[in-house]
């Protein structure tokens, strides 16, 4: 009979529209006046009683809280992660960026931690106006000085204040993603859960782990 | 007639208060009067017009939270949340999307016909208002009670077919024009059924006047008369051009359909005609089918009816975000081929039980509803066999597809054309 | 007496900008009423030049071209460019390396065809409903893909002689999380699409076409098999380890749309099957070969190589010419969605203009793909 498809198909959409919504609501999300009262540290009938105008609007759903999107630690940011002190200026990165959008200018007497005398980086702008954030610059250095960010905010009104100049490099809070870094995955490190990584001497390559490891391992996993 | 429905209690609440000079409004204990005697008629047009504004501007208000409505409603069933950034819980959103429709800027195409497209998107909208002021929204609360009702609202939603026609001819787009020609089609098609599956309702009431209908049902007449009200729902889903039946504006063969050349207002008209037709539509529902603004008492008539108008739109609504669209040719076969014989069978049934029981009690009503039911299950198993796809087998290569030029950059006219050129 | 009206054929210029047509693609059609009697493609206006762009690059910075040619695909893309550079350059894969591209492409193939059944199910005018239930399935995927390789659509997750960097610990649980609740997911998408009326009235014997006419056009993926011909690569000519899985393949007969959507959804149904076996037999060791034996800086042999795989779209292949040198001498797609859209004409000619799109989305193009 005709219909019935029809029928078992509104069962399907009135089963879904019971769940709960799957949307992450970025940059905040509207919450109740449970959920208002957690944000402020009290309890609903003390937020009623406080702050009436923050219930009121906790009730209409008017009252938003920041809201972090889950993200992985492997997440490829777009603000690069790089260490001077490791750096030798060797420009691995720009000659294996697909697109060369990395420039680099160095003149010699600089120090490198691991290398000691090596060249001095003057310029190492970044255009991440045309970055494609495939990594592969991550992937080449040889001394574990530049990794990906893991971060995503960064749009601007203009294209070249899209470009990263070395200076705002050097100060940037360091968070790096471990993406082609195993040696954070050894240690655990987590750039959303630990925070930022100053010590350069951290982050350098360590020890891989050996096959023996990686069996005990796997057999854990199982 | 007794009714309660009868006395106007709108019009009378107003105009008795701009002039009392009447024995009517002195005999009901009205004594004050604003305007000195011998100015009735200018208290008699001031009552209309406003009551003309309270029904247009309430008509608007509903179609601004039906939409944010619709778009809560389907954000739930497609599990998202919808809108909730601006105001209590995203209310003020097409608040917004109105205002950011009156700042946009009003584009008439050079191909267009100046005066025809801007008359369109009037007579889109102004026959669903009319359609509005028949309807009883509770005691005493109406424009006019016409005693062709029902006549009425159907001569005048023919109306909107025109204007579409207007619309997609006047656009001067090719496009739009495959709009006008499915619109012919389509709202000429399901005017029939829509007009014929609400004859049941006459019978029983015995009146073409909305407000008899509505005192006429004892019971309510989706119990009596469950084909005529599936007839109706889906013809009226069709002349409102909802999903599945979207076919005018269907967005991903037409892009926007007759709406393609419009913009800022003239298009927000269009919008709020097919969303107000949508809610009058389930007000025709209400009224001829659920038992209108009747209730049970403490709770008012107004708000019974309005209860039960948002339920049909929440069950519109549903079967529209379930369902994809039909196609043009099984759209039309579908209110030649079923509609139109289950409206047959309705009247005729109908017809053999009020010839049994001229004036049914509740109980005679009852016992109609039994039978009715009966056939409704039959008969739609019936047709729907007469419908049915066919059972699933590889249908052959076909062979008989004929071989036309490629089309060149010339115009149309001078495309070689040789087949089916007279009809 | 009969009334003699003269009607003329209307000639429409569909897309670019249109809301269905998967992209930047143009149809110039002509109608008589509302049936198609004339059908021509124009496509061109996503050319980005990738396969000359791929003969400046390195052999594996070329894998950043091939994540945006199918951008519903980028796995799948990965893996056939990396066989053909496998081949190119005599390199021995690392075979958790080859394990864990399986699993990555099979996830690959069951977003794509997520992908692909919403959007056909867009195309008849349901209001974009199992259009978010598949997008939200494929969101699950995509967060997988997250975890292992840091990006969601763009992945560069391959290098050659197998990925750049093992899975971690947490990418497990979370994979099987996600497998067992997909299952019956499909089974709603069931319930919800196949049984449907509606799509079985609209898709079922539209735009038929035969194995003969598809085979004379080297049609291949699930359009072929929705014919009956039991052709899949992963089968005919095992690459990778998919000699080692047992999978099976679901064929059609009837060749028309509705048989294109069933088959990709049997087939996601098999995806299931193949990651969970590719599970159990995946082993611990290296999972890109050493340094020493595959260089960053690849310089193949002289010659030339053709590596296929089976895509969700068809069969797609990488034909790479090397000169001895860092870089490609040429390098030639046989992309899918291009050649799949050969038969566009015979599709459509005579169907009506509702069907125009629907048969358009059964295809399953990308226009990524096609323009390159």
């Amino acid at each position: 009979m005709i219909g019935l498809g029809l029928l078992k198909a509104m069962r399907v959409t009135l089963r879904n529209a019971l769940k709960a919504p799957f949307t992450i609501q970025y940059p905040d999300r509207k919450v109740g006046i449970v959920g208002a009262a957690k944000e402020e540290g009290k309890s609903p009938i003390g937020l009623v009683a406080t702050q009436p105008v923050t219930a009121a609007k906790a009730a209409m759903s008017m009252y938003s809280v920041p809201v972090n999107i889950p993200q992985n630690r492997r997440f490829r940011g777009n603000e690069f992660t790089w260490y001077e002190d490791r750096c030798t200026g060797c420009a691995s990165c720009a000659k294996y960026c697909p697109l060369g959008i990395i420039e680099i200018v160095t003149s010699p007497g600089g120090f490198d931690v691991q290398e000691g005398e090596s060249y001095a980086i003057d310029v190492f702008d970044i255009d991440i106006g045309r970055c494609m954030f495939c990594g592969l610059c991550v992937e080449a250095c040889p001394y574990d000085a530049l990794h990906m960010g893991s971060h995503f905010e960064r749009s601007k009104y203009e294209r070249d204040a899209l470009v990263i100049p070395v200076d705002e490099l050097r100060q940037a809070l360091k968070e790096p993603s471990s993406w082609f870094r195993p040696q954070f995955e050894e240690r655990d490190y987590d750039p959303f859960r630990d925070g930022a990584e100053d010590d350069h001497y951290k982050v350098g390559r360590h020890e891989k782990p050996s096959d023996e490891t990686l069996d005990e391992r796997w057999v854990e996993e199982r | 007639m007794n009714s309660p429905f009868l006395d106007n209690s709108l019009f009378r609440n107003i105009y008795c208060y701009l002039a009392s000079g009447s024995d009517d409004c002195a005999a009901r204990g009205y004594d004050m009067a604003i305007l000195p005697s011998g100015l009735e008629w200018l208290a008699f047009a001031l009552t209309a017009f406003i009551i003309i504004n309270i029904v247009i501007n309430a008509g608007l208000g509903a179609v601004i939270v039906y939409i944010w409505g619709e778009r809560r409603i389907l954000g739930r069933i497609q599990n998202r949340t919808g809108p909730n950034r601006w105001g209590p819980f995203g209310t003020l959103t097409s608040v917004a999307d109105a205002i950011k429709t009156l700042f946009k800027e009003d584009i008439v195409p050079d191909e267009a016909d100046r005066w025809l497209f801007n008359l369109a998107p009037i007579l889109m909208v102004f026959p669903v208002l009319m359609v509005l002021s028949v309807i009883p929204f509770g005691v005493g609360t109406f424009v006019v009670d016409l005693n062709v009702g029902i006549l009425f609202v159907i001569a005048i939603t023919s109306m909107s077919g025109i204007s579409v026609v207007l619309a997609s001819w006047a656009s001067g787009n090719r496009i739009a024009i495959f709009a006008g020609m499915r619109s012919v089609a389509m709202l000429i098609s399901y005017e029939i059924p829509m007009a014929l599956s609400l004859i049941g309702v006459l019978m029983l009431a015995g009146s073409m006047s909305l407000g008899a209908i509505v005192d006429a049902q004892d019971i309510p007449f989706i119990l009596v008369q469950p084909l005529g009200l599936f007839v109706f729902l889906l013809a009226a889903q069709a002349e409102t051009s909802r999903t599945p039946f979207d076919l005018i504006e269907a967005e991903s063969e037409l892009a926007a359909g007759y709406l393609n050349d419009y913009s800022s207002m003239k298009f927000g008209i269009f919008f709020l005609a097919e969303f107000l037709a949508t809610i009058v539509a389930s007000m025709l529902i209400v009224t001829l089918f659920l038992g209108g603004w009747r209730g049970w008492e403490p709770i008012p008539s107004q708000i019974w009816f309005a209860g039960k108008t948002v339920l049909v739109l929440l069950f519109i609504m549903w079967m529209r975000f379930s369902w994809p669209r039909l196609r043009v040719d099984q759209i039309l076969a579908l209110a030649w081929k079923g509609l139109f014989e289950l409206t047959l069978i309705n009247i005729f049934v109908t017809a053999i039980l009020i010839a049994i029981w001229p004036e049914p009690s509740v109980t005679e009503l009852l016992i109609m509803s039994a039978i009715n039911w009966v056939v409704f299950f039959i008969s739609i198993w019936a047709v729907s066999k007469l419908l049915r796809p066919g059972d699933y087998t590889a249908p052959a290569p076909r062979e008989d597809r004929p071989s036309y030029p490629v089309a060149t950059d010339e115009l149309p006219d001078e495309v070689a054309y040789t087949g089916g050129a007279t009809r | 007496m009969t009334t003699q009206v003269r009607t003329e054929p209307i000639t429409v210029n569909l897309g670019p900008q249109h809301p269905s047509t998967h992209g930047v693609f143009r149809m110039r059609v002509t109608f008589d009423g509302e049936e198609i009697i004339d059908v021509e493609p124009i496509f061109g206006y996503l050319h980005r030049g990738s396969e000359k762009l791929a003969e400046e690059r390195t052999y594996v910075q070329v894998v950043t071209l091939t994540d945006r040619m199918d951008y519903v695909g980028s796995m799948l893309n990965n893996q056939a460019y990396m066989l053909a550079v496998e081949k190119l350059g005599n390199v021995e894969p690392a075979p958790r390396g080859v394990w864990l591209r399986m699993i990555a492409s099979e996830l690959q193939r069951i977003a794509s065809h997520l992908v692909a059944v919403g959007f056909l199910i867009q195309d008849l005018g349901a209001w974009g409903t199992p259009l978010i239930y598949t997008m939200r399935e494929r969101e699950k995927i995509l967060d997988l893909f997250e975890m292992l390789c840091g990006a969601r659509i763009t992945n560069s997750y391959l290098r050659p002689g197998g990925v750049f960097m093992d899975a971690p610990a947490e990418f497990w649980p979370a994979m099987n999380a996600v497998l067992d609740e997909l299952p019956p997911r499909i089974d709603d998408l069931d319930d919800l699409l196949t049984d449907n009326d509606i799509i079985f009235s609209r898709t079922k014997g539209v735009s038929v076409l035969t194995p003969e006419q598809m085979l004379d056009a080297s049609i291949t993926g699930p359009m072929l098999r929705a014919a009956g011909v039991d052709w899949d690569l992963r089968h005919r000519d095992p690459y990778d380890y998919y000699d080692q899985v047992t999978f099976e393949r679901p064929l059609h007969t009837a060749g028309d749309n509705f048989a294109r959507y069933w088959v990709r959804v049997q087939e996601m149904r098999e995806s299931i099957k193949i990651i969970r076996q590719c599970e159990k037999l995946i082993e611990p060791g290296p999972v890109r070969p050493e340094h020493d034996d595959v260089p960053w800086l690849l310089r193949p042999p002289i010659g030339d190589a053709y590596a296929a795989i089976e895509h969700s779209k068809g069969e797609l292949g990488f034909y790479l010419v090397s000169d001895g040198s860092i870089s490609p001498y040429r390098c030639h797609v046989r992309a899918p969605s291009l050649i799949n859209l050969t038969l566009l004409r015979e599709m459509l000619v005579g169907e009506l203009l509702a069907d125009m799109f629907v048969s358009f989305g059964s295809v399953d193009i990308n226009m990524g793909e096609v323009d390159r």
